[in-house]
């Protein structure tokens, strides 16, 4: 089922949780909705489920409005973060419970309802437990029956507040792997609400990046990571590094570097923010020709396993960089704290001040030897 | 199997606690207790026997136990809407509400007894509007229901009202989006979720009822046979000089409030391991 979304707003009080929301859900995809904590994320999903009542705006559920649908009619399963489960039913009947609670006319028998939860207990890969109380699982597990508890009503779409977000990092991967998989073989239309990047690059098929109750971006988790839409993406999104920049004329200048920047062709002095990930900086011992390399000294070698990072402070501005490379690159050439380098940005975004949500992700060039990427 | 007597733990103190703990309940309840004991087997069998099973004793049981079971239940019921309302909705003037619970926790007794009477009996407020209904409650067993229902309100709100507000909104919303409507969300999720705590709240009224003297005695009338409550009997015996009669009675009220409580509580425990929250031990 899809979900469309038309210009939802939601206040509590003096606080705007959900400005003007437009997002449009495909039938089948597992999306994520990612941003940081009051964001509006969970306020969205709540929505959608119906557990909350938008200000204005619509909900259509297949091209049908479904905003006055009460949350028992709308056929969506609904995962919390603190799986609400029942504590004084076994796991077997937290499972049936959706079964149990339907009208006689369409209530299944008791050997169909044994049957189901059976079934979803072994999707789960919980059938040892239909006899305990919740209270004698362990996180993951109740986490696990909470989903096998939704899907027994077989809903038309899946919703999950933060699931992962109370469990220890170990058995949250192997859930989420473990959800990806679930998801690959029910197709069910699922949005899943997540403060973790990690979690949301890993497992989603779509990112929504939500801050301040807007959408900033939508797109698979390749397009928002590399190329992200406006700055807050940008930070939220991965690990970067902020230069100060002038805009002038289709060219950027950072430091010594001038960057083309076709997108600010008639901006004129602006001051501006370039970005750069840590990863797509080349460190090198010998400036290049042309204005393609900012010098810098190195303050500090770290070595994170299978990654190195360095700490760079630029040589006029003082500005502290942080690079990140690979072990082996590392040890090609082992630089020491104190060294002399040249730092060249093998990708960087520039955006205004003024406009700084308008940016369009287009990759850069740059002005010397015109390398690209 | 080897029995040992004293668990390992790692928190310091444990001979001096439980020596404590023993030497207290002995001192303040136990000892006595063993009194009233020891006090009405100055009888021979035979008269003790025919001291706790006289008519009036055993209309006086009859009175005591069934109106505190009543009056528990009401209150079990009543008490409960209390609690959810106190909870649930917010209201001005909610926080008198609140306090005014414990108000017959506070009250001694007697006062509760007089105001009770005086407004029940016949030329009370209530006493005379109901008169003419043909409902007599000052000085009849109904009386005695009421003046146990005030004395043991708090009981089941008190107990109650924490656990409602522990449960989360989150397993209503769950059971919601399951499908449940709002009564099966009440009778499936969350009427389960409170009954230890009814059952605790009931309990408690239960035994406080049970040994209500100050506020029983104003409004019951004290009709042999009719209206008169054990504490009572207890009391008028003492002023006869009867002791070991007065503490023969004792005995067994003890014993019979004793057994109910315990089975009340085996009951309770039963249904926690029911839904293994503990484990047999």
């Amino acid at each position: 089922m899809s979900i469309d979304i038309q210009g939802l707003y939601k206040r509590f009080g003096h606080f705007v949780a959900l400005d003007g929301i437009n997002l449009t859900i495909p039938a089948g995809q597992l999306v994520a909705l990612l941003g940081p904590s009051g964001c509006g994320k969970t306020t969205l999903l709540r929505i959608i489920a119906g557990l909350e009542t938008a200000d204005r705006g619509q909900i259509l559920f297949n091209g049908e409005d479904a905003s006055r649908r009460q949350v028992q009619d709308r056929q969506v399963g609904f995962v919390f973060q603190h799986y609400a489960l029942f504590q004084h039913m076994s796991v077997f009947e937290n499972v049936a419970f959706g079964l149990r609670v339907r009208p006689r006319a369409c209530r299944p028998s008791d050997a169909q309802i044994r049957d189901k939860v059976q079934t979803l207990l072994e999707l789960v890969q919980l059938s040892w437990v239909a006899n305990r109380y919740p209270s004698q699982l362990s996180g993951g597990q109740r986490q696990r029956i909470a989903l096998a508890r939704a899907l027994a009503v077989e809903p038309q779409v899946l919703l999950l507040d933060e699931p992962f977000g109370a469990l220890d990092t170990k058995v949250r991967k192997e859930l989420r792997r473990w959800l990806r998989r679930l998801h690959d073989d029910l197709h069910i239309t699922s949005v899943f609400v997540t403060h973790d990047q990690e979690e949301a690059l890993e497992v989603a098929d779509q990112i929504v990046v939500m801050n301040r109750g807007c959408i900033e971006q939508m797109g698979s988790p390749q397009e928002v990571y590399d190329a992200p839409a406006t700055p807050f993406v940008y930070q939220f999104l991965g690990n970067i590094n902020l230069f100060h920049s002038r805009v002038h004329a289709g060219w950027a200048k950072v430091g010594g570097l001038r960057v083309q920047v076709p997108e600010h062709d008639d901006a004129e002095y602006a001051p501006a923010m370039a970005y750069v990930r840590p990863h797509d900086i080349d460190v090198l011992r010998e400036p290049e020709d042309g204005d393609t390399t900012l010098p810098a000294t190195i303050s500090r070698v770290s070595l994170l396993g299978s990654l190195v990072r360095l700490e760079l402070t630029q040589a006029p501005s003082g500005e502290i960089a942080e690079v990140e490379m690979t072990r082996e690159r590392y040890l090609a050439d082992p630089l020491q704290a104190g060294d002399l380098v040249f730092v060249k940005p093998r990708q960087l975004r520039v955006f205004l001040y003024d406009n700084s949500r308008a940016g369009s992700p287009v990759p850069m060039r740059w002005s010397g030897d015109g390398d690209g990427i | 199997m080897i029995f040992r007597f004293r668990q390992p733990s790692v928190l310091p103190g444990f001979g001096l606690t439980l020596g404590f703990t023993l030497g207290y309940l002995g001192l303040i309840v136990l000892i006595p207790l063993a009194m009233a004991f020891t006090q009405a087997f100055h009888l021979s069998w035979d008269q003790f026997w025919r001291t706790v099973t006289a008519p009036r004793v055993l209309a006086s049981y009859r009175l005591t136990f069934g109106a505190a079971f009543l009056a528990a239940t009401i209150n079990t019921g009543f008490g409960f809407i209390v609690a959810w309302v106190l909870v649930r909705y917010p209201f001005p003037g909610k926080r008198l509400v609140d306090a005014l619970v414990d108000l017959p926790f506070a009250l001694p007794t007697a006062v509760a007894g007089i105001t009770l009477a005086a407004i029940y009996s016949s030329n009370g407020w209530i006493g005379h509007a109901l008169e003419p209904l043909g409902m007599k409650i000052a000085f009849t067993p109904l009386g005695v229901i009421v003046a146990l229902v005030f004395i043991s309100l708090p009981f089941v709100v008190r107990t109650v009202q924490p656990v409602l507000e522990d449960l989360e909104a989150e397993v209503e919303e769950a059971a919601a989006s399951l499908g449940a409507d709002r009564w099966q969300i009440f009778w499936r999720v969350l009427f389960p979720a409170i009954r230890p705590a009814l059952l605790t709240g009931f309990t408690l009224a239960f035994a406080r009822a049970i040994g209500e003297y100050g506020s029983v005695i104003f409004i019951a009338g004290n009709l042999p046979m009719v209206s008169e409550i054990t504490p009572l009997l207890i009391v008028s015996k003492l002023e006869q000089y009867d002791y070991s009669g007065a503490a023969a009675v004792s005995v067994v009220m003890l014993v019979i409030s004793f057994l109910l409580l315990l089975l009340i509580n085996l009951l309770q425990r039963w249904s926690r391991i029911q839904r293994g929250w503990e484990t047999v031990i």
